[in-house]
């Protein structure tokens, strides 16, 4: 069986989801776990674009426009997060996950 | 199809290595690497005007709140270098992300995705693009603005603090 | 009559010149390989005039700050062989033999990596960013359909240099001065981009040929219907010019690398040709973003009167570029430094502010292009309002406060 291109892109972006998750499994620094969430969040934007370029043909430019509100939307995810970082690291002067386990501050 | 392999390994050795690294600058200097790497795609997918917002989003502006944010959370230098923390968390971690993976490639592998037809690229140029923009899609275009107003203040009022001798600084002018 | 004819034609020969010449060169390749060396030919030559100009422009930048500071600037390098001094034409060489041959320090505790890295992706950036700018009616390098954001994008890129740079140094001064610069990179790069929504958004297209085509021609025959010459245009102008000096590190703002305070900023641990490339780079940045201004505003390769048109597009890109670029070393002989705050608030309180009413005016203006007749004084009344208005107010308020300074001990 041949692979078309399709094929080949949604590995692509399924292997950059499983970085992202073993990533944001695995690091126990905040900043990284963020950043291993984002990584998930572009693979499942260069899905949108895959299936755009490639699948079938539906209403015009419905994957970019999706894609670019998915990227003002991540945008906004990562300046509150980072900022909800810094607020962490303010009050229990650490960004490790496993020291921020208290709901008091 | 050469330059989609080419492509897609870069990003993702960047990737990896970025998230299995000890020092968080390089790790987050590297991931952007990646990010830029996604833009290539896009480009090579043919979505030019995506591909220049992911480069101006990504590379130009999370990159720095990431990087502010990194400088910001550390006591003295040292503290960039962050230790992989418990192996058995990691080995995990690993299996998860390992079956995930297969179950995903199995998904993908076994799904019968017909060959594109020929001769079907679609092309799709900014002035159509902002047309679909401010016409079906106006409410959620205003809907984003909302909210990325709204992200921003409140990053904003998080991040600033409860300090109060900022406020009590006289004002700056000549005398 | 025939003078007339005359003219049109070698003007239409010397319009053409560049790509004759490329194409007498490249034409008896076979095609996928000819598409390659055009471009090649393309990169190489724009590599090579931008290398010279850069060359030439720190030349005259010491020159005319020498003119204005009374004292004849550099004048003693001699051309090689012949001993002729010539102006110290020579000088540009004898600097870069200067940087190649100078050793380069690398501090022990420096990220090597990095610290190597940061000039040459600040440098590939820079150049990245000229490569969309119509030089002239058929010489563009790369046709983007997206290309103003092309450019944004590229320049957004040089921040991470900054950092890389500031960062790898391992040196207090260097990451405090590149976090200075990254604010005030990211706090100018706004006005940067509102001041060029308007452009854009008249000429219906973000392509830059496009935008070129969009000023072409003469309203009552022989005002440029340049967007510099629209109320909206002038003011956009004046706001992306600011944010250029701003964003290429220029005097006033040249707070990033101000030698007073911290030595050079994130270039303090850099030396030999390493420093050169940032410089370089930095030039490079000046002339992208002047050439931007001068498509975006300017009117790009467009003759200024209809008479002249017969002058090649290219040479008026020049020419203007060259003015352009003349006035960024006007300004660094005569302003001195902003402080940090009042950096950042001319950027909050007021640039961006204007830039947001600027697109206001010029929605206003593309609605009542249909106007005539008396209208028309209208139309201007109305636009210049909405232009002068804000800005006297919020002038006003940014310096409220603010007196002369008064000497005690002296007048």
């Amino acid at each position: 069986m041949t692979y078309s291109p399709l094929h080949l892109c949604l590995l692509f972006s399924s292997a950059l989801f499983c970085i992202g998750l073993i990533g944001a499994l695995a690091r126990s620094n905040t900043i990284l776990v963020l950043l291993g969430v984002e990584l998930m969040l572009n693979a499942a934007n260069l899905n949108f674009i895959a299936f755009w370029r490639y699948g079938p043909p539906t209403a015009p430019g419905t994957g970019v426009i999706f894609v670019i509100f998915a990227i003002a939307v991540a945008a906004a995810e990562a300046a509150v997060g980072l900022a909800l970082v810094i607020a962490v690291y303010r009050h229990h002067r650490s960004i490790r996950l496993q020291d921020a386990n208290q709901l008091k501050g | 199809m050469i330059p989609l392999l080419l492509i897609a390994g870069l990003t993702l050795a960047t990737a990896a290595v970025a998230l299995a690294l000890r020092n968080l600058i390089h790790s987050a200097l590297l991931l952007i690497a990646s990010w830029a790497g996604i833009a290539a795609f896009y480009l090579w997918a043919g979505a030019e005007f995506v591909a220049f917002a992911q480069v101006l989003v990504y590379v130009g502006a999370v990159s720095m709140v990431v990087l502010f944010a990194v400088l910001l959370t550390r006591r003295s230098r040292d503290d960039i270098s962050v230790a992989i923390d418990s192996p058995a968390r990691g080995i995990a971690a690993l299996l998860t992300g390992g079956a995930v993976l297969g179950v995903l490639f199995g998904a993908v592998i076994s799904s019968p995705l017909g060959a594109p037809a020929a001769g079907a690229r679609p092309s799709l140029s900014v002035k159509e693009l902002g047309l679909q923009l401010m016409g079906p899609h106006a409410a959620a275009l205003l809907i984003v603005g909302v909210l990325l107003t709204v992200a921003l203040l409140g990053a904003v009022v998080i991040a600033a603090g409860d300090r109060t001798d900022a406020a009590e600084r006289k004002p700056e002018g000549n005398p | 009559m025939n003078a007339a004819l005359l003219f049109a034609t070698t003007g239409s020969v010397l319009e053409t010149l560049p790509v004759t010449l490329r194409d007498l060169v490249t034409g008896w390749l076979p095609e996928p390989l000819r598409w390659l060396v055009n471009s090649l030919v393309g990169v190489g030559t724009l590599l090579a005039v931008i290398g010279l100009l850069f060359a030439y422009l720190t030349l005259a930048e010491r020159k005319i700050l020498g003119r204005i500071q009374n004292r004849p600037g550099p004048n003693r390098t001699p051309i090689p062989f012949i001993n002729l001094r010539f102006f110290g034409l020579a000088q540009p060489f004898a600097d870069g033999v200067k940087a190649i041959t100078k050793e380069d320090v690398v501090p022990d505790g420096a990220d090597k990596v990095l610290h190597f890295l940061a000039p040459v992706a600040l440098l590939a950036f820079s150049i990245m960013t000229l490569g969309v700018i119509p030089y002239g009616r058929h010489l563009v390098l790369l046709e983007f359909d997206a290309a103003v954001l092309y450019f944004f994008a590229a320049g957004a890129a040089t921040e991470l240099a900054v950092f890389m740079a500031g960062w790898a140094s391992r040196n207090k001064y260097s990451l405090l001065a590149a976090m200075r610069a990254l604010a005030q990179l990211i706090s100018y790069e706004l006005p940067l981009l509102l001041s060029v929504v308007p452009a854009v958004m008249l000429a219906g297209s973000l392509a830059l040929p496009a935008i070129v085509e969009a000023q072409g021609g003469w309203s009552y025959g022989f005002l440029p219907q340049w967007h510099v010459f629209t109320p909206w245009g002038f003011a956009g102008f004046i706001i992306f010019f600011i944010s250029a000096l701003a964003e290429s590190n220029r005097s006033p703002f040249d707070l990033p690398e101000a030698e007073s305070e911290l030595i050079a900023g994130h270039l303090t641990e850099y030396s030999g040709f390493k420093y050169a490339l940032f410089f370089m780079a930095e030039y490079f940045g000046m002339c992208a973003l002047s050439g931007m201004g001068v498509t975006l505003f300017l009117g790009g390769w467009q003759a200024p009167l209809p008479f002249l048109e017969f002058i090649p597009s290219y040479v008026w890109f020049g020419v203007k570029l060259l003015s352009l670029l003349l006035v960024f070393i006007w300004i660094r002989a005569t302003f001195p430094r902003l402080r940090m705050d009042q950096l950042t608030r001319f950027a909050w309180k007021f640039l961006v502010p204007l830039a947001l009413i600027n697109l206001g005016t010029a929605a206003f203006w593309s609605l009542t292009a249909g106007w005539s007749g008396p209208l028309q004084f209208v139309r201007w009344a109305v636009a210049l309002a909405l232009v002068l208005v804000p800005f006297t107010l919020l002038g006003r308020r940014l310096s409220a406060g603010v007196a002369p300074r008064t000497y005690r001990y002296a007048t």
